[in-house]
């Protein structure tokens, strides 16, 4: 039976459109995470085949039709990945290099934001300029030069190429927390001043503390940066001992790739670092990025 | 500079000091890891040089090879002009659909947006091994999907034609760091002039094109800059997967600078090659940067 819309009464017409578009609402959110799940589980397939790969025994790497969870999960090969390759020494050496780095930016782009952001001084938006260039130079430009120098300077196969350049300040750190710094009033510079506080005083008791977001951001970048870097430690470094987790995997890839049950793991192994700090700081990795995307 | 400095009052002085003061370990950096080697480069590329014996002068000659006699140089040019050519536009356009998606305004969608970034927060060499599993011709996850609708799925990274759109498809994997960038940018659209639009009963369509694109243009324009100097910088996956192969498919400049440089110990001709890329990614910025005028769209 057909109702006529008219003969129905304003409240009940209304009350059925708000249903209606209850209704649509509901299927339209169900359309979209139908959408995002699928789109979610292709991306997700790699490290899922990562995962399960690592679980499975020598002879079941082959077998076809492959087995997605594996029914009889090993998990015994993490031991024995961390066993046979110097998994754990590597990943030390990254944690020593990440380490290392971090200090050096913490040192140094506060300091050098500081002298950008609050004092005036002859050429200072010229080297503000040049420092704003060097972010578009690409390293690899840099590599042959550097290399001889710490050639010659006996440096090769030690950790100083990869650790030195962090202590002298990154170009995008340095304009990350120049512009931060910028956004804190100087009411509070003045304030501290009157109370007898030198231009250090500022920076450290007053500034640093009120700069934790972008020093995050700074503390988190470069861990990623460190951990994640490749072509100046394969360049930069020599002795297999040395080697940082990324060199490390790499390395074991050409020698040993059949064990792919253990290299699997062990790749799994080298990411969690990274998952671990992206889950905890990604709200301030996203929000740093964020600003240097809209303000550029 | 001396006047320059007479012209100024005790307190300015003061605050000029502190300030180079403050600047100084930027300034020493400047000179040693940037200063210093890109002029070293510059004078190394008109040198022979092996680093056993003094670099010898040769003028042009490192160029006039690279211009005139290397197939090396040829390979390396195309493949790398070729993998930009495919995953630029593929990411930017893939990476602004999915920020549509992840802007939607439903619950959990910030537990999506976690899952899609991971792959852009992942070493590059980890991506690589895992990828040269995932893609395995014989046990592989893409080719075992395909053997269920009946496809004989292609030799991936071994296939001289499936190389480099391989290492494309890793590459456009990593498309949720793009994303997260346009995310930022879509919400930082005023929600005013998307309610003005709708009163004006302007249609989704229209609001995505008249509003949406116009507005999200500079975010654009810093993602596509940042994407082009990344994509020209691809080493990694030809290190670690193809080493350059199959026949030079995906024979990478920078992996061939690389090569070069710290295999060959060619030192003057790497140089060469070096600044031959520096003056690609360069000039390929200017010309975005010409052109943004055109498209770029800034509200003030």
């Amino acid at each position: 039976m057909r109702i006529d819309p008219a003969r129905l009464s304003a409240s009940e017409q209304l009350r059925r459109s708000a249903r209606q578009r209850r209704a649509r609402k509901l299927v339209g959110h169900a359309i979209i995470y139908a959408v995002m799940i699928a789109l979610a589980c292709v991306f997700m397939l790699p490290i899922f085949w990562m995962a399960s790969t690592s679980l499975k025994l020598p002879r079941e790497l082959m077998a076809w039709p492959p087995e997605w969870i594996p029914s009889n999960p090993q998990w015994g090969n993490y031991a024995e990945a961390f066993g046979k390759y110097p998994l754990a020494r590597y990943m030390l050496n990254s944690a020593i290099l990440v380490v290392a780095n971090i200090v050096g930016a913490l040192l140094s782009v506060p300091v050098i934001a500081y002298g950008f952001a609050r004092f005036n001084f002859p050429f200072k938006n010229v080297l503000f300029i040049l420092m704003l260039s060097m972010m578009m130079v690409p390293g690899h430009i840099k590599l042959i030069p550097l290399y001889v120098l710490y050639l010659r300077l006996g440096l090769i196969d030690t950790y100083w190429p990869l650790i030195l350049p962090a202590y002298f300040g990154s170009p995008f750190f340095i304009f990350l927390m120049t512009q931060f710094m910028r956004t804190i009033p100087r009411e509070l510079d003045d304030a501290a001043r009157i109370d007898g506080a030198g231009p250090w005083g500022i920076l450290y008791r007053i500034i640093i503390p009120l700069c934790r977001p972008a020093l995050t951001v700074v503390v988190v970048f470069t861990f990623l940066w460190t951990w994640n870097d490749f072509l100046e430690p394969i360049i930069f470094l020599r002795d297999y001992d040395s080697f940082p987790i990324s060199v490390g995997l790499a390395f074991f890839q050409g020698r040993y790739s059949i064990e792919w049950h253990l290299f699997m793991g062990a790749t799994l192994v080298s990411i969690i670092p990274i998952l671990v700090v992206y889950f905890f700081a990604q709200k301030h990795l996203i929000g740093g990025l964020a600003s240097i995307g809209i303000k550029g | 500079m001396l006047s320059l400095w007479r012209k100024l009052s005790p307190q300015e002085r003061r605050d000029a000091k502190t300030g180079y003061l403050a600047l100084s370990p930027w300034m020493v950096g400047f000179v040693v890891f940037y200063a210093f080697p890109i002029i070293a480069t510059i004078y190394f590329s008109f040198n022979e040089w092996t680093l056993a014996e003094p670099p010898i002068w040769v003028g042009l000659d490192n160029y006039a090879r690279m211009f005139t006699r290397d197939p090396l140089f040829v390979s390396s040019l195309r493949a790398t002009t070729l993998f930009v050519i495919i995953s630029l536009p593929t990411k930017l356009v893939l990476g602004l659909m999915l920020a549509l998606l992840l802007n939607l305004k439903i619950p959990g969608m910030n537990a999506f947006r976690t899952i899609f970034f991971i792959p852009a927060v992942i070493s590059g060499v980890a991506v690589s091994l895992m990828w040269i599993w995932f893609l395995n011709p014989d046990t592989g996850v893409v080719n075992t999907l395909l053997s269920y609708f009946g496809i004989r799925g292609p030799l991936w990274f071994w296939d001289l034609h499936w190389a480099l759109p391989s290492v494309a498809i890793m590459s456009i994997w990593k498309v949720g760091g793009a994303a997260i960038i346009y995310l930022a940018g879509l919400q930082n659209i005023p929600a005013h002039l998307y309610e003005a639009a709708e009163i004006d009963g302007a249609s989704k369509w229209s609001r995505f094109w008249r509003i949406t694109l116009p507005l999200l243009t500079p975010t654009l324009f810093f993602q596509l800059i940042i994407e082009l100097i990344d994509a020209f910088k691809i080493f990694t996956e030809a290190y670690v997967i193809t080493h350059g192969g199959p026949l030079k498919a995906t024979y990478f400049f920078l992996y061939y600078f690389y090569e070069e440089a710290f295999r060959n110990a060619n030192m003057g001709y790497a140089s060469a090659l070096a600044l031959f890329l520096l003056a690609v990614i360069l000039s390929a910025t200017v010309f975005v940067v010409r052109t943004s005028k055109g498209w770029v769209y800034y509200e003030n």
